[in-house]
């Protein structure tokens, strides 16, 4: 008899992610940051040219429309943040086309916070005591790792100024397979993901700082005071092997944001992907003026996973992609 | 053959690379944060049994491989070739290679039903089930009512295997042998 109708969790694995979402919630309501909930659909995707976003047909008021499902709540919690809502967080079903393996589910749980005020370092601070607050045990020390030290570290590289073919011959070697075309991020992408990532967070909670600029995403850009290189005002935080946030210096300026919409989807033609319809209520909203501030979005189905003891979040969701 | 893009990789999917077809073992997806994706993945050579590791970018696709697995039962050698039947009722033959054989070659017994794998309808692996029950050909004499354990010896079989066998086995003897480890397991 078939037996994919059962769930790809144990059911005291589910009553176990039951409790720890309820302390995620008290360590939010004890800091006063309120739980929001917004669309998953919108009328604007996301524009990042590595992730895919799944669209879907709608009869509105407005006719036959596209909307697009969320890659993350980002944008409508950052209209929120122009709206005067002050310090939010949400737990939002999110979603990635193409995206399934140990560490992804095409339908996932993005744990989403903002911090009007906060410095990056104030985040970092605040993401480190959610992750003790809901794992079992002392993951170990918290420790800051600039992007540039780890690739002189792991591959004795300088990732800023390695010549184009040096950092292509490198990921084709440690890939195995042809990069002598791609382009420096993806080269660096590559490098990060198969040779420096597996080394991180295995004695502690390890975030990495100071990405290059070229991948700031939404997150500013600032000159590092010590070399003078142009970062991106963003970290991730690692522990175990798994990445599992992602937090950013915002970018306010909608003048800003609005370039690097139209640079994704440049790019998006050049690699053939299809394009995207930029948020312009977003870019309406950062117009108008959001605050300063900090943001960070967390894998909560990683980091239920890590607590849980489990070895891949189908085992920590009722029914993963391949089941649903 | 259908080209299988990355997404489209599971275990057990047999696709072509580097010439040789390929059984696909394990498929990992590989996404940094903010960058692009990638496969992980262990590939079987089903020619060299070697198992690969290759990292393909998403959306990158190979070519399926015409690879089939079939029960046939072992028929004869002219000493050259092996020759193996359906098992379907249809009689037809195959013939193996010494090569497609390896290991295989001395876990052979007429009528017994063997695993084959087939490329572009040419034998390239011959698996024998997990147990086999086979005379003993040549063995020293066995000691009288020592049925302890312990001690063993060297024991040829039918099928030209030598295997350690307890002491009290005999010539003539039927045994079932495990051939995943070549070890002896009980009399047939």
């Amino acid at each position: 008899m078939a037996t994919d109708w059962q769930p790809t969790a144990e059911i005291a694995t589910l009553r176990a992610r039951a409790r720890l979402i309820a302390a995620l919630r008290a360590f939010f309501a004890e800091r006063d940051v309120f739980e929001v909930e917004t669309p998953v659909l919108g009328h604007g995707g996301s524009s990042d040219v590595h992730l895919a976003s799944l669209s879907t047909q709608a009869i509105t008021p407005a006719g036959r429309e596209t909307l697009w499902l969320q890659t993350s709540p980002e944008f409508h919690m950052k209209r929120l943040l122009a709206a005067g809502s002050g310090p939010i967080f949400q737990l939002a079903r999110s979603f990635r086309d193409g995206e399934v393996g140990r560490r992804h589910n095409i339908e996932f749980t993005m744990l989403e916070w903002y911090r009007p005020g906060f410095s990056l370092a104030e985040l970092i601070a605040e993401c480190d005591a959610l992750i003790r607050h809901l794992l079992p045990q002392d993951p170990g020390p918290l420790r800051q790792r600039r992007y540039r030290t780890l690739f002189r570290e792991a591959l004795e590289i300088d990732p800023f100024s390695v010549a184009l073919d040096e950092l292509q011959r490198l990921a084709t070697k440690h890939g195995g397979l042809d990069m002598s075309d791609s382009p420096r991020d993806d080269c660096l992408d590559l490098l990060m993901s198969l040779v420096i990532e597996p080394t991180l967070g295995g004695e502690g909670v390890d975030v990495v700082v100071d990405y290059p600029a070229s991948q700031a995403a939404l997150a500013r850009r600032h000159r590092d005071p010590d070399d003078g290189e142009w970062v991106a005002s963003r970290f991730e935080i690692y522990l175990a092997g798994l990445e599992l946030a992602n937090g950013y210096d915002e970018l306010t300026d909608g003048d800003e944001q609005s370039a690097r919409f139209a640079e994704d989807n440049a790019q998006r033609r050049a690699l053939g992907r299809p394009e995207v319809d930029v948020d312009t209520r977003l870019l309406a909203a950062l117009a108008h003026g959001m605050p300063v501030g900090s943001g960070v979005a967390l894998g909560l189905d990683r980091l239920l996973q890590l607590a849980l003891g489990k070895q891949s979040v189908a085992e920590v969701m009722a029914f993963a992609t391949p089941r649903c | 053959m259908a080209n299988y893009s990355t997404s489209e990789f599971k275990g057990g999917l047999k696709v072509m690379l580097d010439g040789d077809p390929c059984s696909i073992v394990e498929n990992e997806f590989v996404k940094p944060g903010k960058g692009q994706a990638f496969s992980r993945v262990k590939l079987r050579n089903l020619m060299t049994g070697r198992v690969w590791e290759r990292t393909f970018k998403s959306g990158d696709s190979l070519e399926g491989a015409d690879v089939l697995e079939l029960e046939m039962e072992y028929l004869y050698s002219d000493g050259e070739m092996w020759y193996f039947m359906m098992t379907d009722g249809s009689f037809e033959q195959y013939a193996a290679e010494k090569r497609a054989l390896g290991d295989t070659e001395k876990w052979l017994k007429e009528q017994v039903a063997y695993t084959i794998t087939l490329w572009d309808d040419k034998v390239i692996n011959v698996n024998p089930p997990n147990f086999i029950e086979l005379e003993v050909v040549e063995t020293d004499p066995g000691l009288k009512g020592d049925t302890a354990q312990g001690g063993s010896k060297p024991a040829t079989l039918s099928s030209g295997a030598v295997v350690r066998v307890p002491l009290f086995i005999n010539q003539g003897e039927v045994l079932k042998i495990d051939t995943r480890s070549g070890e002896y397991v009980s009399r047939a």
